[in-house]
């Protein structure tokens, strides 16, 4: 079977998630079968399979199982999203479709994505200068402490989720061209050559800390950094000590930057009497969600997001479409569910690494393993605030999360990660290999 | 570089893995304690999504049912009490905004369906939703609203039981409340000075008054050092305990010649039976009183804080035995500072009724699946024989002169054999009564066991208590076999 109908069976279980899922929220909501949850099914499948026949267009060779799990996630974000909020999930099935015409135009425009190389530093100062915007007044505010969104009009955009694309092309790029110095001589030089890229990022780093004040946000950057560099050099030393310069740096900022200590306040004492109905409520009522899911969890649309005072609903789990939308996944669908969901999301990771792995030049496989790295620290860094492995701080869980910049950067990622398999692949193919 | 990727994917793994283990942290091994917090208002919820049970009377009139509102995740269930302040007390109620009483807190578990830790772990599996048990209490709905009535809004109490299983046919607390009201007038009624929400049935403790002199009765009898014909001087003042105790202000009056017991017992003079208390001692007439439920919670299956202790207690509110001071001559007449529950009282009766077998009191007879089926049976349960046949014959020969000829006449009632015991304490510094009447019905077979009380009344226990048993016996033999 050639890769492309093998992309194409992956979708047959994805449609059929979409309509079951759809089906159990709506049979919950009004104890009767809707034609809609069919629809929905329907219009999810017509709208991947559009997708699927552009790929065997223009990327032939490319992975055939990263769109099918892509498609997956969003399908089962779709239904949880539209579980919480339906309105809310028209809307993302809108930016669902502005996605699919973001990942084509990618796809059609950039043509060969190795042109990137060239404006390594243009894309690098516009990601720097995107992470900064939400500090721009008049556009940006603080959410929760953190300057993580851009408000222009009605809408609202999150450019982190952009810029760690940018960043990620620019260290490929970056450490591509060095790597060769970093790695000559058996301990590396200290020399401002050698770390000063290295220093740069870290420095970046802590400026998200103190100026977007969001520590998930930092630890992804530095991460995927620490990710390509190692890939790059191979230098262990590179990243223990990267490692030890942020914890130091976290340490020391968790002191002094009032925001950033209360997160950590409220992580290691989620339940103190006066934290618990205030600043660390939204983490308490996360895990109490998550306690009440148990193995197999409550069912699709069984979560209890709402609460009845005195007449009127009050939200019982803040910000459940986004931010604690993994802690809802696991209070219906259970540890079982949540650990499907994770298992997903393992798998795409594996298949972009599969791809830097199956890259022959230095560049496709230092960006296919960072934009993988990217992508599962990410994961990591909502489930793991979510569920207390880290501070909780506020970036989506890709393709799930409610968000237009969430999905439309996803997707983007996506593409790129198509289009470097593509080209390895292709290559493959050619000389006879097997794929 | 490809070693390095296999590398960081397997980070990757480390750190998913990591999520998952997490995951099941707060999802399994630490739930229990996450869904114990108080912040955690998800168990509350998941209870007002579940239709509690149904408490029935004995006649199947239901005592407490749901009110259904929303469907799907909007579902709720409330509770009603259609019967409304009728069984207030012994019912209690449940409230998500206000906790719970009675019998709704003491099979919370049953009503609410979570008793089975088995059955819930297949539910979950089957996605079956929870559903309660039902209670089919021993309640006669009757037989308590006259209760009601005769107590016509003066606090005091009725307790009616059946001696031969224990169960609790009347139990009548005045005031009472509706419980349905409790979520918009709970503050009211918790501060009202009356004291409605307190269930005076079971937490009061009154002077029983004479009342007791058939525990002393008992205990003499039964240690074989009295008879019902032992002789023993009425006169009055008598030295006893030290101090002179007479028998004018209390029931009958004056000074008696010799007297047989069963005499003292219908004329209800205190200083034959000071007497008796005091030779019999603190640690015989304790004993008896152990026997009959004293220094001990009730049996009975209210929550555990909505009963009280019946004893002597101290000046610091504790229980005192037979090492402490205590003038045990006026315990054996029902003073010093002996406080008893009417529920209590009502066991003394019921005891005598059954030939010296306690039985344990009980408002649940059944519990039943939503299909029918009786999954529980709180049948007849034996306490402890507290005295030997033939000291319950001869006590209740005495009790039956009560009613016949003695202080009792009023609770007379016509083809029934009652025996009883009145008994009228002095309150408020000898400017009111507590007024008792503890009975059983019909002799030789009693089917009915009753003590009643009204507090702080000008009346004696012959003349208020009484009356009210006599009707209240009269509708309960009227009502079963």
């Amino acid at each position: 079977m050639s890769a492309r109908s093998r992309e194409l069976f992956g979708l047959i279980p994805v449609t059929l998630l979409v309509t079951a899922g759809f089906t159990a929220v709506l049979i919950t909501r009004s104890s009767q079968i809707n034609k809609v949850s069919i629809t929905y099914g329907l219009f999810f499948l017509g709208c991947c399979v559009f997708a699927h026949i552009f790929i065997r267009a223009r990327l032939p060779h490319a992975d055939p199982y990263l769109f099918p799990l892509g498609a997956l996630l969003a399908a089962f974000g779709l239904v949880m999203i539209y579980r919480i909020d339906t309105t809310l999930a028209r809307q993302q099935a809108e930016w669902f479709v502005v996605g699919l015409v973001l990942f084509c135009a990618t796809i059609v425009f950039l043509r060969d994505y190795r042109t990137l190389e060239r404006y390594r530093y243009t894309i690098a100062a516009a990601s720097i200068g995107l992470l900064l915007l939400p500090r721009v007044p008049g556009i940006g505010g603080a959410t929760n402490g953190a300057y993580l969104a851009i408000h222009i009009g009605s809408l609202q955009f999150q450019p982190a989720e952009f810029a760690k694309i940018g960043i990620v092309i620019f260290l490929a790029s970056y450490l591509r061209e060095t790597r060769d110095v970093l790695v000559r001589g058996r301990i590396p030089r200290i020399s401002l050559k050698h770390f000063g890229p290295l220093l740069l990022v870290w420095g970046l780093a802590m400026l998200m800390l103190i100026f977007i004040r969001d520590l998930g946000s930092s630890i992804m950057f530095f991460g995927a950094f620490l990710a390509i560099l190692y890939v790059a050099t191979a230098r262990l030393s590179f990243v223990v000590g990267g490692l030890a310069m942020f914890v130091l740096g976290s340490v020391f900022f968790a002191n002094h930057v009032p925001h950033v200590h209360e997160r950590v306040v409220i992580w290691l004492h989620p339940f103190r009497p006066d934290l618990v109905e205030s600043s660390s409520y939204q983490i308490a009522q996360a895990l109490f969600a998550q306690a009440d899911g148990g193995l197999f969890g409550r069912g699709f649309g069984q979560s209890l997001l709402q609460l009845p005072v005195g007449g009127k609903l009050v939200t019982i789990l803040p910000a459940a479409h986004t931010d604690t939308i993994y802690a809802v996944i696991t209070n219906e669908l259970g540890l079982f569910g949540a650990a499907g969901v994770i298992l997903v999301y393992l798998l795409f990771v594996a298949r972009g690494f599969k791809t830097a792995l199956m890259a022959h030049d230095g560049f496709s496989k230092l960006l296919a393993a960072g934009l993988a790295a990217v992508f599962a620290l990410q994961v990591f860094v909502i489930v793991g605030g979510v569920t207390r492995v880290i501070p909780l701080t506020g970036v989506t869980l890709p393709f799930v999360s409610y968000g237009g910049s969430s999905i439309l950067a996803n997707f983007v990622v996506l593409a790129l990660l198509l289009m470097i398999s593509n080209e390895a692949r292709r290559t493959h193919t050619e000389r006879g290999g097997v794929v | 570089m490809n070693k390095q990727i296999t590398h960081l994917f397997g980070v990757v793994l480390v750190l998913f893995t990591l999520l998952v283990v997490f995951t099941s942290r707060w999802t399994v091994f630490e739930a229990k304690s996450l869904q114990n917090q108080t912040a955690n208002r998800r168990p509350l919820l998941e209870q007002l999504q579940i239709p509690r049970g149904f408490i029935y009377a004995d006649d199947g009139t239901v005592l407490a049912k749901n009110v259904r509102s929303g469907h799907g995740p909007t579902l709720r269930y409330s509770r009603t009490y259609p019967t409304n302040e009728l069984f207030s007390h012994t019912v209690g109620y449940s409230f998500i905004t206000h906790g719970s009483a009675g019998l709704e807190k003491e099979y919370n578990d049953q009503l609410a369906g979570n008793a089975n830790e088995f059955s819930s772990i297949i539910d979950e599996l089957s996605g079956q939703k929870k559903v309660g048990n039902d209670l089919h209490t021993t309640l006669d709905p009757a037989a308590q609203k006259l209760a009601l009535q005769l107590l016509a809004g003066r606090p005091g109490s009725v307790v009616a039981l059946d001696p031969r299983t224990g169960a609790v046919k009347v139990m009548a607390s005045v005031p009472n409340y509706n419980p349905n009201s409790i979520p918009s007038q709970f503050k009211r009624l918790n501060t009202d000075q009356a004291a409605p929400l307190f269930n005076r049935a079971t937490q009061g403790g009154y002077p029983p008054g004479s009342s007791m002199k058939v525990v002393t009765a008992v205990a003499a009898l039964d240690t074989g050092r009295y008879t019902p014909n032992s002789v023993v001087s009425g006169k009055s003042p008598k030295i006893l305990g030290g101090v002179p105790l007479s028998n004018c202000c209390t029931e009958g009056s004056g000074n008696y010649g010799p007297l047989s017991l069963t005499e003292a017992l219908a004329k209800s003079v205190n200083t034959v039976w000071g007497e008796v208390g005091e030779k019999l001692g603190k640690k015989v007439m304790f004993r008896y009183m152990e026997r009959f439920g004293f220094d001990s919670k009730p049996k009975l299956d209210l929550p555990s804080d909505e009963l009280g202790v019946s004893g002597v207690y101290g000046s610091h509110g504790q229980l005192l035995g037979p090492s402490d001071a205590i003038d045990i001559a006026r315990v054996a007449i029902g003073q010093e500072r002996l406080r008893v529950s009417p529920l209590q009282m009502a066991e003394v009766a019921a005891a005598v009724a059954n030939g010296g077998k306690l039985m344990k009191p009980r408002l649940v007879d059944r519990i039943e699946n939503p299909d029918g089926q009786t999954v529980d049976t709180r049948g007849p349960a034996e306490v402890q024989t507290v005295m030997k046949s033939s000291t319950a014959q001869q006590v209740t020969a005495m009790m039956e002169q009560v009613v016949k000829a003695g202080t009792a006449t009023s609770a007379q009632i016509p083809g029934v054999t009652v025996a009883g015991k009145t008994g009228t304490a002095e309150v408020a510094n000898g400017t009111s009564n507590q007024a008792w009447f503890i009975a059983f019905a019909p002799v030789p077979n009693p089917r009915v066991a009753i003590a009643v009380t009204i507090e702080r009344t000008q009346g004696e226990g012959g003349t208020v208590a009484a009356p009210i048993a006599k009707q209240i016996i009269q509708q309960l033999l009227k009502g079963n076999g």
